[in-house]
């Protein structure tokens, strides 16, 4: 018998699954610093999401277009219920509402350069109008929020359109709060702020509290405007069914409605990972809605949160929504966490592809910051230029689809184009698992 | 002067009347019969106008003005002169919730009581109320002057940032990091010009002032209970 330990069979150490080395790292950090994790970007964790969709495709019973020469229509209307001027757009891909303040000016230009080049619109965000936004913007929709930051009746007449933000995917039920680190003579001053201290925006807005009062705020919004411009209401992925149907109620032309994957510039860990239900199960619920109230396509549905490529936003058109709008996808083809600054987040403690201390206003990539220095490594015409030639990669993709499935307009695409991969994917967006004809929960619909 | 009579003409026609008036114009006095309490009567007007209303106003009266005066001759619903950039809003009767809610400019004058959240996210704008003021007022207040001549309720100026608050008699209770300050020579002068802008049989040291006392404009975790 030997006495040498080594030669006796031991339990293998085990990790708790419940308690993981990130979960562990958490509460040391939170005891350590005794305040909650703020961050940017969206819910990080795997939720049911496109990429468990997949399209059938044209078979013996329809056929397909041919790519190039028979035509695909993109083009898409919004505003058209209410609004003397409704918005076109020549893709249905639009840039969300991002604050100036969050991103930086140059940032706000680029996406202003990009959505135009390609023919879409972009937004304001928490903190007002820039120049360099709407001078660079064909079309730029002008954010209504609780905080009211900057918010003016000359800048309400110049914009496009006007979008009340209710909430937002990452933080349904949230306000926002923009660290004093951000807060320079510029942004204090567009707040009307001290410079340095913490902004916190609130969670409601000041002088309304439901959908009836909101009628009236709308009301008053068009006769300020002049009935032209086109008013979304913008609702995190909460209870899409009543929120949609209550926009419709309150007058909304068009309804946004965000996901929990939806990017946010800072809100607290606990909130974008716990609060909100994911994209793909926001969809449905919307669109019956609308179909309920015989609205369907005259009140516009824009639906965001976690969308990156052509099929994401061919998989949201099918589903029913009239266009996407993109926040942090916007940002990585701009350069947010481009692999080339790595040296860099690795001395913030990161890595490229998992910076996310967007509040902080360090960003390497200059996108997040009001750092002059930082601020000059984006240039604004060539980052504009990457964000159009990737909003248009992103319409080729949808087109190619909505071609594969014999449609002439990416507005035809339809759920019974699609099959789910797994049982969840099927009952969040009311389309068959593969191989079956079975939509489970579909009774609830 | 020129009368709109809100029997006949619609609100559309009343507000683009009223908006299309800019600075040179001839047409500088302005009457609105039968208001019958609609709502965003007089919003977004741009020029140096006086409107008067006979009666009673809804909601968002006078919102977002600029340049012109708006006199309420009767009460005014909630969210009177929100957002309110320049210009003056004058109220005979009493407003009820969010008078003067966000406004950047201007002087909101309430000749009666106000409801609850009465200068809530206030960002520049002088309101002065004669009689009281309801639960939350100047709720994160941002800058400008509140004055009230009477009392104010429950949680005054909880969360306010740079807004100074001046209340002639008691607060029911002060919200969260608001506290009682005092009263410099500077803040005489404000208040006596305010007052006298105002039409306000009051004197200056009457008056005590109220604001931030700054202990959340960085969060600290030892604060938690009041976030
Ligand atoms: C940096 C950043 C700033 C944002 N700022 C705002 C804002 O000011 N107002 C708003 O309604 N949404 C804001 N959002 C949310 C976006 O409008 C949008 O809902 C979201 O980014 C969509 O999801 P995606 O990022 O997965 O594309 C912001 C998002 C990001 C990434």
């Amino acid at each position: 018998m030997s006495d040498n330990p080594v030669d006796v069979p031991r339990t293998a150490p085990q990790k708790s699954a419940t308690f993981s080395d990130a979960i562990n790292a958490e509460i040391r950090r939170a005891a350590a610093t005794g305040i909650y994790d703020i961050r940017g970007g969206g819910a990080k964790r795997k939720v049911p999401h496109f990429d468990d969709l997949l399209f059938l495709g044209a078979s013996m019973s329809r056929y397909p277009l041919e790519g190039y020469r028979e035509k695909c229509e993109t083009k898409v209307v919004l505003g058209t219920r209410h609004a003397k001027k409704p918005i076109e757009l020549d893709i249905p891909i639009t840039i969300a509402g991002m604050s100036f303040g969050a991103l930086s000016g140059p940032a706000k230009e680029a996406l202003g350069r990009g959505a135009t080049a390609a023919g879409t619109s972009t937004t304001t965000g928490d903190g007002g109008m820039t120049e360099e936004e709407r001078g660079h913007s064909d079309k730029l929709v002008y954010q209504y929020l609780p905080s009211r930051y900057g918010m003016n009746p000359d800048d309400l007449r110049r914009a496009d359109a006007i979008e009340i933000v209710v909430g937002q995917g990452a933080k349904p039920g949230g306000g926002g709060m923009l660290l004093g680190q951000k807060i320079t003579d510029r942004v204090a001053e567009m707040r009307n702020l001290p410079k340095g201290i913490d902004q916190r925006s609130a969670c409601r807005h000041p002088d309304w509290t439901g959908p009836d009062d909101l009628e009236i705020k709308i009301l008053e919004l068009r006769e300020i405007t002049n009935w032209e411009k086109p008013i979304y209401i913008k609702v995190g992925g909460a209870r899409p069914y009543f929120d949609t149907t209550l926009a419709i109620k309150a007058g909304a032309d068009v309804v946004v409605l965000d996901g929990m994957q939806g990017g946010t510039a800072a809100t607290q860990d606990v909130f974008i990972e716990h609060v909100g239900q994911p994209t793909l199960a926001c969809i449905r619920p919307a669109v019956q809605a609308l179909q309920d109230l015989g609205m369907h396509r005259e009140v516009q549905l824009v639906v965001s949160g976690g969308i990156r490529t052509g099929a994401d936003v061919a998989k949201a058109l099918a589903l029913g929504a009239d266009a996407v709008a993109i926040g942090t996808a916007a940002l990585i083809a701009l350069g947010d966490n481009n692999p080339r600054w790595e040296a860099e987040y690795n001395e913030l403690g990161t890595t490229a592809g998992a910076y996310d201390d967007w509040h902080e206003g360090r960003d390497p990539a200059g996108i997040t910051t009001q750092d002059p220095d930082l601020m000059a490594r984006l240039d604004p015409v060539s980052a504009g230029r990457c964000l159009s030639n990737y909003l248009k990669v992103m319409t080729l993709e949808a087109q190619t689809i909505a071609r594969a499935c014999g449609k002439n307009h990416v507005h035809n695409l339809e759920p019974e184009d699609l099959c789910a991969l797994t049982v969840e994917a099927a009952a969040m967006s009311g389309v068959p698992l593969a191989g079956t004809d079975w939509v489970p929960g579909r009774e609830r619909y | 002067m020129q009368t709109l009579d809100m029997a006949e003409v619609t609100l559309r026609e009343v507000n683009s009347k009223l908006q299309a008036q800019k600075a040179s114009t001839n047409q500088q006095t302005w009457e609105i019969v039968n208001p019958r309490g609609s709502h965003a009567i007089a919003c977004g007007l741009d020029g140096p106008i006086e409107v008067t209303v006979l009666g009673s106003t809804g909601y968002y009266c006078g919102g977002m003005n600029k340049d012109a005066t708006v006199h309420i001759m009767g009460s005014a619903g909630p969210g009177v002169a929100e957002n309110m950039m320049s210009g003056k809003v004058v109220i005979e009767g009493d407003a009820s919730q969010y008078a003067g809610a966000t406004g950047n400019g201007g002087l909101l004058v309430i000749k009666g009581n106000a409801s609850s959240r009465c200068g809530i996210s206030m960002k520049g704008i002088d309101i002065v109320v004669h009689g009281n003021i309801g639960h939350m007022s100047a709720f994160m207040a941002q800058s400008g002057n509140l004055v009230v001549l009477g009392n104010a309720g429950d949680a005054l100026g909880d969360s306010l940032y740079e807004a100074r608050l001046f209340v002639r008699g008691e607060v029911k209770s002060l919200g969260a990091d608001c506290i009682e300050k005092e009263m410099r020579p500077e803040h005489l002068a404000i208040l006596a010009d305010l007052l006298s802008q105002a039409d306000a049989d009051a004197r200056p040291e009457e008056f005590r002032r109220y604001g931030s006392a700054r202990q959340l404009y960085n969060f600290n975790i030892d604060n938690a209970s009041a976030y």
